[in-house]
């Protein structure tokens, strides 16, 4: 593609064809400052409707000013970034997204990490000339996600996200004009629509429009509450992020000082979900290698390929849009759910008390997992096997709150018994982890052999869509990989349509898996951010000295004392789970 | 699993208009178009199956729906109502007709009289500036509204009832 | 014309004119030709609109040129025995010269046609729109054919070059230069799209040349779609139009029938079909790319151009968006040729230009005239001038996204360039007039009301900024406005012109910018004085009775809805200002002048 020069603030610059004068500026220094505008390169998203205005500059010969996001240089183009027309419009135009803005910035759960407020800060405003009347919709509280639309500035992102990037369809532009706002069909609640609560829209909201739920409040009260014994399990890639809260550089892992800041917390136990990942392999590796062995013996009725069923808003996602295909997914309940089962029970027995004295929270890189602790059938007497979620940001939130010194604390393990776990379990953070560990335990069992190499780095990577095909002795074992909920449609239109040859397939509903989930601190759209977070992940899996679930002892003891074998009858009983057809239909009311 | 409930005969015509524009779902305002002909307006219920028809989603139905004034989810009066708020009849007076009806009504802009018989709303330039102001009863066209007449326009329909 | 009949009596059937029976006047006269037994030799014809819409609805008597007005269907059975039997002209219906106060007899000595030359409008009025033979008889559809059997594209998009053609929807883009953009650019699948989603609140000329003359449109698109190598054509038209909806489809099938439309047309290799697609109220879908965008099923929501629709358009395909009444030239310029086109009408602007008059003038209606026509020659010549004696003050041009242009414009020859440089602009060729009696600040209100209303709420400019524009003026226009408000006002023009996505949103101040500079004093009374010098603006009114010419009739206390006025009898009354709703009703009832507005 040839190239062409333009001059941008009286420097000349040369630039490919198709350069928007956002990237060009971006390429000699000039910082031009944007609102609605998103690019996530690696996952091959942008969000460019040119709607917030803010990026407007001045190109000479144009009667307007142009939107620097979205207009491409052309020869010759001279461009003025900062004359006193730009920064009037800009800051113009800001004022009037900020009249029509909450301004209780004191006390939004966005305050701090907020593009909205950060611009406002950068253009020194002061006060709002054009004062009038400002939108106001009803509060939505859904279990894991708020929508405070008042504060919505309609950058499109989440529609983006839900729409585009995620195919889930809960959100869309509606009304138009002064009143258009983004919202769910028929302005209802997040409830009612086909949210799978996967948090990407949280994660890209630029304002408190889109927030998780917070329960840090609950959780001191409990924490201080001497009559309950709180369990906390943390899950693969918190450890990865966490620390990015407290400045540390993206892919510092910080396993042992978020366990030791728990611990000052004041939880009474501090477990690893990686636990329960590894007791995941060994139920849904089994179910794997039943419907291989049932298929393999000329089975017609068995469902190949399983579907990995650890990821909630995976698992809202084809409750919703193919229920058809309920029984294809692994039964097996996610490790979080697997987690707060065992607790208790197994562990509530072994501390001998109640079920209903003993608290059990997650912190977890995600929002659907809000959601899926609140599952009617994820609980017994009405006392749930999870009690709360927290998202990593709300546990940083937590930490700072207590005044913890994180970056100062020292390095601890988890506790025994339910803090144990192995290299496979770690990798269930990033895509393509859990089908690993599923396969290095799988290709043991199945072949009776020791893995030479554990590593299988042809599962690892962020493309969209992967596939790879296993030698299990033998016996090809052809694998497919999705993250995010675009691309697991994609690649669950070919298992529908019945020709897709794979035998397992892995599935996550965020980008990049839970590394990039909805509840980890906000990229902001730098995928650098979430390289490291992986690189992070399989660090930590290459640095245990156990790599393979079913070799995990603590596992292997629970077995032993409490479930018997898996896919037992306890084992369903308690680790497994079944799925519910979420889609609207018509009755017919003659 | 979420019910929501229609009548047969009503789905099955849904169905048929889609079916109609090929189940393309670039053809959704057409659809909605000739739906909203046949029901009268486009409750929720309908546009759920007009988005199971189509593929698409029904946030995105929605949002179509909501977009175009043309469009409404809840039912018109027996008889609606609608005051061209053009140019030419807003020069010539239509504000104070609108205000008339508004009065004598006593409803807003977008709101049914309780009976469900009449129901008031504003449209844009029908293209009568001759007549201007222009009010539309249903198909019928009123041109030349003063303040004084509108009471006369609105007993033409109350009449009927009595009849 | 079918040349059987001795007699032809054209009758409107516009929307205007059906809105005052028309149609039932028409099978009157049918009705009476019949029990006459002349209906073989007696023609009637629903036609398209004659454009003197004040005084519709309207039979047209040929050959003799005789011009019925208000025409109601009881006068349907004195045309037939007085005009059709006896050949006498019934006078009372004739249209009287409102100066001379003389009768017309023959519609080419009226004021309203005088001055006008009728190039889109060739066809309205003159013959029924849904019969296809009756467009063929006037040259109908030979353009199609000389493009397509004698000439290349090329040479027709050179010809449309050559006779300045600039599209008649609003900016005056030149219409041969989008066609050749649309031809050189890449792709399998290309569009021709006719805009028809008129809505200017006050511009008609669109829905009345599809009602008067639908063939003159499939023709052009057929001839566009020859030069940009498009094999399909739609039509995005207002559903508010029913009229014009269905002369458009029957043109569609008539064409298709006689196969001039569909595959090789006229034995050639050309295939072209058109479709008609609708609006749903949403006036934002003007905007070709906001068009393009509800023609695929979504939200009317602008986007940013380049990509122009000429290399991005219908379904990410090359497309031509022209709208109905440049439309409507093409076919005359392919008939009679460039030179002849571009010798009619101002250096830069060529041709004619279809304007809606409307508001406070005498002569309502559709009206066409050469570019460069003034202002003044359009208003008082054509137009009669203001409605009941009173004084011009201003003619908003141009719609929402035009100017209001005063006294000191009159003689402005109109044409694309010099309405802009007065602050306004062509647009679709509304015009609306306003004498002494409308507050100018409320018609700049007006237009922001209707802009908010109408703004798709994509870009931040216009879905915020338009409404605190808005706001601004509604105080101003109640009292509550500061001097302040004017900088405001005009900083926040400036910015939403300069930052808007759309050109919606970009002209969208025009109303306020050129009431601003047209009528500044008015914007002043109000803030400064709290008084509206129109009397429109109720909050400001103050209605007050002169003790002097008071006789304590007791008329007004009588008649006030809510008591406000009190006084003894054959006593002086007075008002309580805080009572008083400023209905007006005591004014109206005042035999004695006695109450008055400040």
């Amino acid at each position: 593609m040839k190239n062409i020069k333009v001059t941008i603030d009286k420097k000349e610059v040369e630039v490919k064809q198709g350069t928007t004068i956002l990237d060009a500026a971006k390429s000699v220094g000039i910082t031009i400052p944007t609102l609605c505008y998103l690019h996530l390169k690696d996952f091959n998203i942008t969000n460019r409707p040119a709607g917030c205005r803010i990026c407007v500059v001045e190109v000479e010969g144009r009667r307007n000013l142009a939107p620097a996001c979205a207009t491409e240089c052309t020869e010759g183009m001279v461009i003025n970034t900062h004359n006193i027309r730009v920064l009037n419009a800009r800051k113009t135009v800001l004022e009037l997204i900020l009249s029509d803005h909450p301004t209780d910035c004191l006390i939004c759960a966005k305050s701090g990490n907020c593009e909205l407020q950060t611009l406002a800060h950068e253009f020194g405003i002061r006060e709002i000339e054009y004062q009038g009347e400002q939108s106001t919709y009803k509060k939505d509280m859904s279990p894991s996600i708020i929508r405070d639309v008042d504060k919505c500035i309609m950058c499109r992102r989440c529609e983006m996200m839900c729409n585009e990037i995620q195919t889930v369809g809960a959100l869309s532009a509606v009304n138009r004009g002064f009143t258009s706002v983004v919202a769910p069909a028929f302005e209802q609640d997040l409830s009612c629509s086909p949210c799978t609560y996967c948090g990407q829209c949280v994660a890209v909201c630029p304002t408190g429009a889109l927030t998780e739920v917070d329960h840090t409040n609950q959780i001191i009260r409990l924490l201080a509450d001497p009559t309950k014994t709180v369990v906390v399990q943390t899950a693969p890639a918190v450890r990865a992020a966490l620390g990015e809260e407290f400045g540390l550089k993206p892919g510092t892992s910080v396993t042992g000082k978020m366990v030791s800041a728990l611990r000052e917390l004041g939880f009474d136990y501090v477990f690893d979900t990686d636990f329960a990942a590894d007791l995941t392999i060994m139920e849904e590796g089994s179910e794997l290698l039943d419907r291989i062995a049932r298929y393999l013996k000329g089975d017609t009725t068995v469902k190949l390929p399983i579907l990995t069923s650890c990821c909630p808003g995976w698992v809202n996602f084809f409750e919703h849009q193919f229920p058809d295909m309920l029984d294809v997914p692994s039964t097996a309940r996610s490790p979080q759910q697997m987690f707060g089962s065992i607790a208790k029970t197994y562990f509530a027995d072994k501390l001998k008390i109640k079920r209903q004295d003993m608290v059990v929270v997650s912190i977890m890189p995600c929002l659907a997992k809000k959601f899926e602790r609140s599952r009617e059938e994820f609980s017994t007497d009405g006392n749930p096997d999870v009690d709360f979620s927290l998202s990593t940001r709300e546990l940083a939130q937590l930490i700072k709150q207590a005044n913890i010194n994180f970056n100062a604390l020292p390095e601890s393990d988890y506790d025994a018994p339910l803090g144990e776990s192995t290299g496979a379990a770690v990798i269930f953070g990033a895509s393509g982890g859990v089908i690993e560990a599923a396969t290095r335990t799988a290709y043991e069992i199945f072949t009776g052999k020791t893995l030479e190499k554990v590593d299988f780095t042809e599962l690892r990577g962020l493309e969209s869509i992967r596939e790879a095909t296993v030698d299990f002795n033998g016996t090809p074992i052809k694998i497919g990989i999705a993250h995010g909920l675009g691309n697991a449609r994609k690649l669950l239109e070919r298992v529908r349509a019945g020709n897709s040859g794979f035998h397992a397939i892995e599935i996550m509903a965020c980008p990049g898996g839970c590394i990039g989930g909805g509840g980890q601190p906000l990229h902001h759209g730098d995928s650098s951010i979430l390289f490291a977070r992986q690189k992070a992940i399989y660090d930590e899996d290459k640095s245990k000295a156990i790599r393979k679930s079913h070799e995990n002892p603590y596992i292997q003891k629970l077995y032993k004392e409490f479930l018997g074998a898996p896919l037992s009858e306890k084992s369903h009983h308690l680790l497994h789970t079944h799925y519910f057809d979420k889609k609207k239909v018509i009755e017919i009311d003659e | 699993m979420a019910k929501i409930k229609l009548s047969n005969t009503k789905v099955e015509q849904i169905k048929a208009i889609c079916k109609e524009f090929n189940n393309n779902k670039g053809e959704l305002i057409n659809v909605l178009h000739k739906t909203q002909g046949v029901f009268g307006y486009l409750p929720a219920e309908v546009q759920e199956v007009i988005a199971e028809e189509l593929g698409v989603s029904v946030a995105q139905v929605y949002g179509v729906v909501s977009f175009y004034s043309f469009f409404t989810m809840v039912p018109k009066g027996e008889h609606p109502i609608s005051i061209c708020m053009g140019t030419a009849c807003y020069v010539r007076g239509a504000e104070k007709v609108l205000d008339e009806f508004k009065r004598i009504l006593n409803i807003q802009v977008g709101q049914t009289t309780p009976d469900g018989k009449f129901s008031l709303s504003c449209l844009r330039c029908v293209g009568a500036c001759g007549l201007a102001p222009v009010v539309m009863v249903g198909e019928k066209v009123y041109g030349r509204v003063s303040t004084d007449s509108v009471k006369a326009i609105i007993q033409e329909y109350q009449k009927e009832k009595c009849s | 014309m079918d040349t059987k009949y001795k007699m032809y009596l054209l009758v409107c059937g516009g929307t205007g004119c059906r809105s005052s029976q028309s149609n039932v006047l028409e099978e009157r006269l049918r009705k009476h030709l019949k029990e006459n037994k002349l209906e073989n030799e007696v023609q009637v014809i629903t036609t398209g609109c004659f454009g003197f819409c004040e005084k519709g609805p309207i039979v047209k008597v040929q050959p003799d040129n005789t011009f019925y007005t208000q025409v109601t269907p009881e006068d349907a059975e004195e045309i037939i025995k007085e005009h059709v039997i006896k050949g006498r002209q019934v006078q009372r219906l004739l249209y009287k010269d409102p100066d001379k106060k003389e009768i017309v007899h023959d519609s080419k000595h009226m004021g309203f046609y005088r001055k006008q030359l009728r190039i889109a409008l060739r066809n309205c009025g003159f013959i029924n729109p849904e019969n296809i033979n009756e467009y063929i008889a006037r040259d109908g559809y030979a353009a199609v054919a000389k493009c397509i059997t004698e000439m290349t594209p090329q040479q027709v998009i050179e010809e449309m070059k050559k006779s300045g053609l600039r599209g008649r929807g609003g900016a005056g883009f030149p219409t041969g230069m989008k066609w050749e953009i649309t031809s050189k650019s890449p792709g399998d699948q290309k569009y021709v799209v006719c805009n028809a989603d008129e809505g200017d609140p006050g511009a008609f000329m669109d829905r009345s040349i599809l009602e008067g003359d639908p063939h003159s449109v499939v023709e052009a698109m057929a001839i566009c779609g020859y030069c940009i190598g498009a094999d399909k054509g739609l039509i995005y038209i207002r559903a508010e139009y029913p009229l014009a909806i269905k002369r458009l489809k029957i043109a569609i099938q008539q064409a298709q029938e006689i196969g001039l439309l569909g595959k090789g047309i006229l034995g050639t290799k050309f295939n072209f079909d058109i479709e008609i697609r609708y609006g749903a109220g949403a006036f934002v879908c003007g905007e070709e790319t906001a068009l393009i965008r509800s023609m695929e099923g979504g939200r009317g929501e602008s986007t940013l151009k380049p990509p122009f629709p000429s290399v991005s358009g219908y379904l990410g395909k090359p497309t031509n968006v022209n709208n109905v009444e440049t439309f409507a030239n093409v076919p005359v310029i392919i008939n009679k040729g460039a030179d002849w086109f571009n010798k009619i009408g101002t250096e830069k602007s060529k041709g004619t230009k279809v304007f809606a008059l409307a508001g406070k003038i005498n002569n309502v209606g559709l009206i066409e005239v050469p570019m460069g026509t003034t202002l003044r020659e359009v208003i008082f010549e054509i137009g009669g001038g203001i409605k009941d004696g009173k004084k011009f003050k201003a003619v908003q041009t141009g719609g929402p996204s035009g100017g209001c242009l005063t006294e000191k414009h009159l003689d402005l020859p109109i044409d694309f360039d010099n309405l802009v440089k007065a602050g306004s602009m062509m647009g679709s060729g509304g015009m609306v007039v306003m004498d002494e009696d409308d507050c100018m600040v409320s018609i700049a209100k007006f237009y922001l009301d209707f802009t908010v209303e109408e703004s798709c709420g994509k870009c931040a400019p216009c879905r915020v900024g338009n409404k605190r524009l808005y706001e601004i003026l509604d105080r101003i226009t109640h009292g509550n406005g500061k001097m302040e408000d004017i900088d405001l006002l005009r900083n926040l023009s400036k910015v939403i012109k300069d930052t808007a996505l759309c050109g919606l949103g970009q002209t969208s101040p025009n109303p306020v910018l050129s009431t601003l500079e047209g009528f500044y004093d008015e914007y002043v009374a109000h803030i400064k004085e709290h008084r509206c010098p129109s009397g429109r603006c109720k909050d400001l009114m103050k209605y007050e009775i002169n003790p002097e010419n008071c006789v304590g009739c007791t008329a007004c206390a009588r008649n006030c809805p809510v008591n406000a006025i009190t006084g003894e009898r054959k006593a002086p009354h007075t008002i309580n200002q805080e009572l008083c709703i400023k209905c007006g009703a005591c004014i109206e009832k005042c035999k004695f002048n006695a109450i008055f507005i400040r």
